[in-house]
C-alpha cells in the first residue's frame, strides 16, 4: 500500500489533539473496554478504494488500540439491516454479528424506529465536536430524521455530473438542458435502476427541481398529496426515457455499473455521489482522461453518510473507538486524499488547529476532478419517506416493461 | 477376531450414514421454510406480525409484472435445460468415438469448471455493445467508432439468459453422460447397432439413448430446478425489467422497508412453485415423447438424417465452444489491461498492475475457497458413499418419497430457505464463520454429489461382490477392494462436481458465514455490481480456476490410478 507523505504528518497532529484535549473519564474506560476487540465491520465493499482505505483504518487502529478490524463487505446496506432483525427476532440480544454497520437515510430510518440501534453514542466520542454540529445541521439530521446521537458521521456525497469533453462539448447543466442533450444524443445517458440510492437520488434530485411545492419533500409523505406533487416528474420522465441508454428499457444497476458504462463509451454523461471519484477513476484508467466533472446550476443533493452500532453488536466499545478514529483528522485527511479515496470530510476544518488543516491541502488540478469553486449549493435531501414512495410509484410506472 | 470387529464398525458406521444425511438435508430446508412460512402468512414476530393473514399474498399479486417474472422463469429454465439436453445428446450421437470428439472433449473439460458467475461475466462481457465481439469488427466493417445501443445481454425475451444457461450447463450434462456411459454398456450397444447397419446417430438415439437417459435424469431435473431459481446468472445476464421471480425475490428480502419481507416469504414461495411447475411440465414433456417416439424407435428405419443433424450438432457446440472459449479470452484480456477503449480490439499497453493489486486480499479468497470447498466435499462424499453403500448392505433402496427429501436442496430454491435458515442460526446460537459456512455448503454439495454417483453405484454390477463374498471377503473388503476401485471414475467425478458446487456457492455463504468469511465468488459477485472490469475480471479467471483443478485431477487421476483397468478409464 502507498503510505502518501501526508501521513507522517497526519500522524504527529493526531498524537498532538491526543494530548492537547484530554478525553473525559468515561472515554478511556470505553477505550480500555476496547483494547484486543474485533471490530465486524459491516461496509459497501464494491469499491476498490473505499475497501483499500478501511483496511488502512484496520492497520491504524490495530497500531493504536489493539483493535482487529474486521471489513464485511455486503453489497447494500440493507442485507445488514435483514441479519439485525434476523437476529432480533431470534432473541439474539447480546452477541450480534454485526458491530458497525456504514450506513444513512431509509436504512437508517428503518433501523431507528425498530429499535435496532445502539446509542445513543455519537456525541460521547471526543472527535464528534470537531464537526461543530451547532454551525452544521446536517450533522445531526440524515434525510431530515435527527439522529440523535445513533449514528456517527463519517463522510459526506454530493450529486456530481461528470462527461467526456471529447465527446461533449458543452455539458447540460440544468434539468430542461438534459432533457434537450439527451434529444440531440439518444442512447448516451441513464440513470442507475430505482430502487438503486442513486438512482432514486436522481428522481429526488428532479422533484427538487420540478415540484411546485418544495417544502413539503421535507415532512412526512403522509401528509403531502403525493400524486400532485410528482406530476411534473413523471411528464419529464416520459419525455426524457424514449431518449435514454437502451431506450429507457433497462437501467445500470448501480453508480459502478454506470461509470463501467462511461468507460466503455457507451455513455457520454453521468453522475456520481462521490465529487471526486471521477478523478479517480481516471487516475485507476477506468474514465477516458478526457473525462470532466460539474454541478448542475441551481444545486444538487447531498447528504452525509454515517456509521452506527446494532443494539445488539457484541463490541461496542471497539465500535466506539473505531467510529472515533474515523472522525480523526489523521482519518480524515486521508479519506479525503483524492490519490486514496477522495471522499470528502466531514469535520470544520476552519476550526482545526494550523496544522491538521493542513493536512486537508489538496492538490485538486487532477483530470476529471471537481475544483472547488466550481461547487455548487448543497440541497438537503427529503424526508425518507419519500423514498419509498418514490421507488414505488418509479416501479409501478417504469419498473415492468 | 480384529477382523470381524473391523467389519462390525464398518457395518454400523454404514448403518448410521443415510440418518446422517437425512437430518443434515431435512433440517436446516425444513427449518429454512418453516421460517418464510409465517411471514408468508403475516406471521413474524419481531415485525409485530402476530396474525395469520393473506395479506402478503394480495400484495405480492399487486406487484406489477408478476406474471411476466413468473413466465419468465419458466421459459428461460425449459428452454435452456432443453437446448443444453439436445446439443448433448446430439454430440454424443454424431461425433461419440470420433476423433472430433475426442477435441471437443478435451476442450470442455476445461470449460466444464467455470462457475455459473464467471461464466456469465464473461460472456456478458463478451457479448454486451462494447465487448470483444464488436470491437473485433469495429469499426472497419461496422462503422462503430461508439459502441452501439442495443439491448444484449439483458434482452427482455430472456435469449441471453438462455445462451448463457446453455452455455454453462451443457458441459455440465456431457459430464454426467460421459460418467453413466460406461454404466449403461453404451459402447458395446452402440457397436451392435452399428452393426444392423444403423447410422451412427440413428445408432445411438435408438440404441444407447433409453438406456441412457434414466441414468441422467436427475442431474436433468437439478438443471431446471437451478435455471428456474438461479439468482446471480439472472442478475448479469437476464432481464431487468422485469427480472426473473428469484432476482426480485431477492430484491425484496433486502428492501430496506422491513414491511417487505412480508410479502418477499410469500414470493419465496412462489419460487418454489414455479420450480415444482417447470419440473412438472418437463415430466409432462417426457411422457410425451415417450408416447410420439416409440412408434419411431422399433420402426427399424437405419437413417433419420443423420449427416445434416450431426452437422448442426457440430456447429452449434463448435459455437458454445467459441462462445466460451471467447469470453475466457476476453476475461484474460481485461485482466490485463490498462484504459481500454472502444473500438480497439486489444489491450495497449499491456500491464500486471491489476494482478499485483488484486493479489494480496485474493490469495486470501483463494485459502478460504479451497478449504471450504474441500471440507464440505469431503464431508458430503463421506455420507453420500455411506448412505449407498447402505442400502446395498441392508437391501433397503431408498423409497421414492425418502429420495425426494435427499434432493430437499436442489429442489426447494435457496431463495425460499436461506432468509429462515439465518434465523434459525441465529435461534441455536450457531456463530456466523467457517463451521455454519461449511454445513451450508455440504447441504448444497451434498446432493450434487449424491446425484452424480448413485446412479453409478446402485446400477454397479452386484456379481463382483458376490464373487468376492464367496472368496470370504467381509462386506467392508468388497467395499474397499472391489466397490471404491470400480467406481474410481464416478467418484472422482463426483468430488469434482461437489468441489465446484461448493466453489460456486454465493448466497450460502454471504448469509450463514455473515460476510465474514469471503470466497472468490463472493468477491466477484460483489465486484460484478461495481464498476471495475479489470479486478472483476481478475476474480472470475480465479474463480474459475479451482474447480478447473477439480475437474482436471478427476479427469487425469483414473488414467493414472487404473492404468492396468483399461475399461474403467473414461470414454
Amino acid at each position: 500500500m502507498r503510505m502518501p507523505p501526508l501521513f507522517l504528518l497526519a500522524t504527529l497532529i493526531v498524537i498532538d489533539q491526543a494530548s492537547a484535549t484530554p478525553a473525559p473519564a468515561d472515554w478511556s474506560a470505553v477505550e480500555k473496554q476496547a483494547e484486543g476487540q474485533t471490530v465486524y465491520w459491516h461496509a459497501w465493499g464494491g469499491d476498490p478504494r473505499s475497501n483499500d482505505y478501511i483496511e488502512w483504518v484496520g492497520e491504524r487502529l490495530a497500531e493504536s488500540h489493539g483493535i482487529e478490524l474486521v471489513h464485511v463487505k455486503v453489497n447494500d446496506a440493507s442485507n445488514v439491516v435483514s441479519r439485525v432483525l434476523a437476529e432480533k427476532s431470534a432473541g439474539n440480544t447480546e452477541d450480534g454479528a454485526v458491530d458497525l454497520i456504514w450506513i444513512n437515510g431509509e436504512n437508517f430510518a428503518a433501523m431507528k424506529t425498530n429499535d435496532l440501534l445502539f446509542g445513543p453514542f455519537a456525541e460521547r466520542l471526543p472527535n464528534f465536536s470537531l464537526t461543530r454540529p451547532d454551525e452544521h445541521p446536517e450533522m445531526r439530521t440524515d434525510f431530515t430524521v435527527p439522529t440523535e446521537g445513533y449514528e456517527s458521521p463519517w463522510g459526506r456525497a454530493q450529486l456530481t455530473f461528470y462527461h467526456d469533453s471529447q465527446r461533449v462539448d458543452s455539458p447540460p447543466r440544468s434539468l430542461d438542458a438534459l432533457l434537450d442533450w439527451a434529444q440531440h444524443n439518444p442512447g448516451r445517458f441513464s440513470y442507475p435502476q430505482v430502487p438503486n440510492f442513486l438512482g432514486t437520488t436522481f428522481l429526488k434530485q428532479a422533484l427538487i427541481t420540478l415540484a411546485d411545492d418544495e417544502e413539503a419533500l421535507y415532512t412526512p409523505v403522509e401528509e403531502a398529496d403525493f400524486d400532485a406533487i410528482t406530476a411534473p416528474l413523471w411528464d419529464y420522465l416520459d419525455d426524457l426515457h424514449p431518449h435514454l441508454w437502451r431506450e429507457g428499457r433497462r437501467f445500470p444497476d448501480s453508480g459502478s455499473a454506470m461509470q463501467r458504462l462511461m468507460g466503455d463509451g457507451e455513455l457520454a454523461l453521468a453522475f456520481t455521489f462521490n465529487p471526486s471519484a471521477p478523478a479517480a477513476a481516471v487516475a485507476d484508467n477506468q474514465l477516458p482522461p478526457s473525462t470532466r466533472s460539474y454541478q448542475l446550476d441551481g444545486g444538487t443533493l447531498g447528504n452525509v453518510h454515517f456509521v452506527a452500532i446494532p443494539f445488539n453488536a457484541s463490541h461496542k466499545a471497539g465500535a466506539m473507538v473505531t467510529a472515533n478514529f474515523l472522525l480523526s483528522p489523521e482519518a480524515q485527511a486521508h479519506k479525503q486524499d483524492i490519490s486514496v479515496w477522495g471522499d470528502p470530510t466531514v469535520l470544520d476544518t476552519d476550526a482545526l488547529g494550523d496544522d491538521a488543516k493542513g493536512a486537508f491541502d489538496d492538490s485538486q488540478d487532477i483530470p476529471g476532478s471537481l475544483s472547488s469553486d466550481q461547487s455548487a449549493n448543497i440541497l438537503a435531501e427529503p424526508h425518507p419517506s419519500w423514498v419509498d414512495r418514490l421507488e414505488e410509484a418509479w416501479q409501478a410506472r417504469y419498473g415492468n416493461r | 477376531m480384529g477382523h470381524f470387529r473391523r467389519s462390525r464398525l464398518f457395518l454400523m458406521a454404514v448403518r448410521f450414514a443415510p440418518w446422517l444425511a437425512m437430518a443434515l438435508l431435512i433440517v436446516p430446508v425444513a427449518g429454512g421454510l418453516a421460517g418464510v412460512i409465517g411471514p408468508a402468512f403475516g406471521w413474524l414476530p419481531a415485525l409485530d406480525g402476530h396474525t395469520v393473514s393473506l395479506t402478503p399474498w394480495q400484495a405480492l399479486w399487486r406487484q406489477p409484472g408478476l406474471v411476466d417474472m413468473i413466465s419468465l422463469s419458466l421459459v428461460t429454465a425449459l428452454a435452456s435445460t432443453l437446448g443444453a439436453l439436445i446439443l448433448v445428446i446430439l454430440l454424443l450421437g454424431a461425433l461419440l468415438e470420433t476423433r472430433a470428439f475426442r477435441a471437443i472433449q478435451r476442450l470442455l473439460s476445461p470449460l466444464l469448471a467455470v462457475p455459473h458467475a464467471a461464466a456469465a461475466i464473461g460472456i456478458g462481457f463478451l457479448l454486451t455493445p462494447s465487448g470483444l465481439a464488436n470491437r473485433a469488427m469495429s469499426p472497419w466493417l461496422t462503422g462503430w467508432s461508439y459502441p452501439p445501443d442495443y439491448l444484449f445481454p439483458g434482452d427482455p425475451w430472456g435469449a441471453s439468459l438462455i445462451l448463457g444457461l446453455v452455455a454453462k450447463e451443457m458441459p455440465f450434462l456431457l459430464l454426467m453422460s460421459l460418467a453413466a456411459l460406461p454404466q449403461c454398456q453404451a459402447q458395446s450397444h452402440h457397436r451392435l447397432a452399428r452393426m444392423l447397419g444403423y447410422a451412427p446417430l440413428t445408432a445411438f438415439l435408438k440404441g444407447v439413448l433409453p438406456n441412457l437417459y434414466p441414468l441422467i435424469r436427475l442431474p436433468i431435473y437439478a438443471v431446471i430446478a437451478f435455471a428456474s431459481a438461479t439468482v446471480d446468472v439472472a442478475m448479469i445476464l437476464g432481464p431487468s425489467n422485469p427480472p426473473t421471480l428469484a432476482v426480485s425475490v431477492i430484491r425484496w428480502l433486502n428492501d430496506p422497508d422491513l414491511d417487505r419481507r412480508f410479502m418477499a416469504s410469500a414470493a419465496a414461495l412462489t419460487q418454489l412453485g414455479v420450480t415444482v411447475l417447470a419440473l412438472l411440465f418437463w415430466w409432462l414433456g417426457e411422457r410425451l415423447v415417450v408416447k410420439l417416439m416409440s412408434q419411431t424407435l422399433t420402426s427399424g428405419r437405419r437413417n433419420h438424417g443423420d449427416r445434416l443433424i450431426g452437422g448442426l450438432a457440430t456447429g452449434l457446440t463448435w459455437f458454445i465452444l467459441g462462445l466460451l472459449g471467447m469470453s475466457l479470452l476476453g476475461l484474460m484480456l481485461w485482466t490485463l489491461a490498462g484504459y481500454w477503449p472502444f473500438p480497439e480490439a486489444w489491450p495497449w499497453p499491456l500491464t500486471i498492475g491489476n494482478w499485483m493489486e488484486a493479489a494480496d486480499t485474493a490469495w486470501h479468497s483463494v485459502i478460504q475457497t479451497a478449504v471450504i470447498g474441500l471440507a464440505s466435499t469431503a464431508i458430503a462424499m463421506t455420507l453420500a458413499i455411506g448412505s449407498l453403500e447402505s442400502e446395498i448392505q441392508y437391501h433397503r433402496r431408498m423409497r421414492r418419497r425418502t429420495q425426494l427429501i435427499l434432493y430437499l436442496p436442489l429442489l426447494v430454491p435457496p431463495v425460499a430457505f436461506l432468509f429462515g435458515l439465518v434465523q434459525l442460526q441465529a435461534q441455536l446460537h450457531i456463530a456466523p464463520g467457517w463451521f455454519a459456512v461449511i454445513l451450508g455448503h455440504t447441504l448444497f454439495v451434498l446432493p450434487y454429489v449424491f446425484l452424480s454417483l448413485s446412479e453409478s453405484y446402485r446400477r454397479l454390477d452386484s456379481r463382483w461382490a458376490q464373487v468376492a463374498a464367496t472368496l470370504q471377503a467381509s462386506p467392508g473388503e468388497v467395499f474397499r477392494r472391489i466397490r471404491l476401485p470400480l467406481l474410481t471414475l464416478p467418484l472422482l467425478t463426483a468430488a469434482a462436481v461437489g468441489f465446484a458446487v461448493s466453489v460456486g456457492q454465493y448466497l450460502p455463504t454471504l448469509l450463514l458465514g455473515a460476510g465474514r468469511i469471503t470466497t472468490l465468488t463472493t468477491e466477484a459477485v460483489s465486484l460484478a455490481g461495481g464498476g471495475d472490469r479489470r479486478l472483476t475480471a481478475v476474480y472470475a479467471l480465479l474463480q474459475l480456476t479451482l474447480p478447473a483443478i477439480g475437474f482436471s485431477l478427476a479427469i487425469g487421476l483414473p488414467k493414472l490410478l487404473l492404468r492396468n483397468r483399461r475399461g474403467l478409464q473414461p470414454a
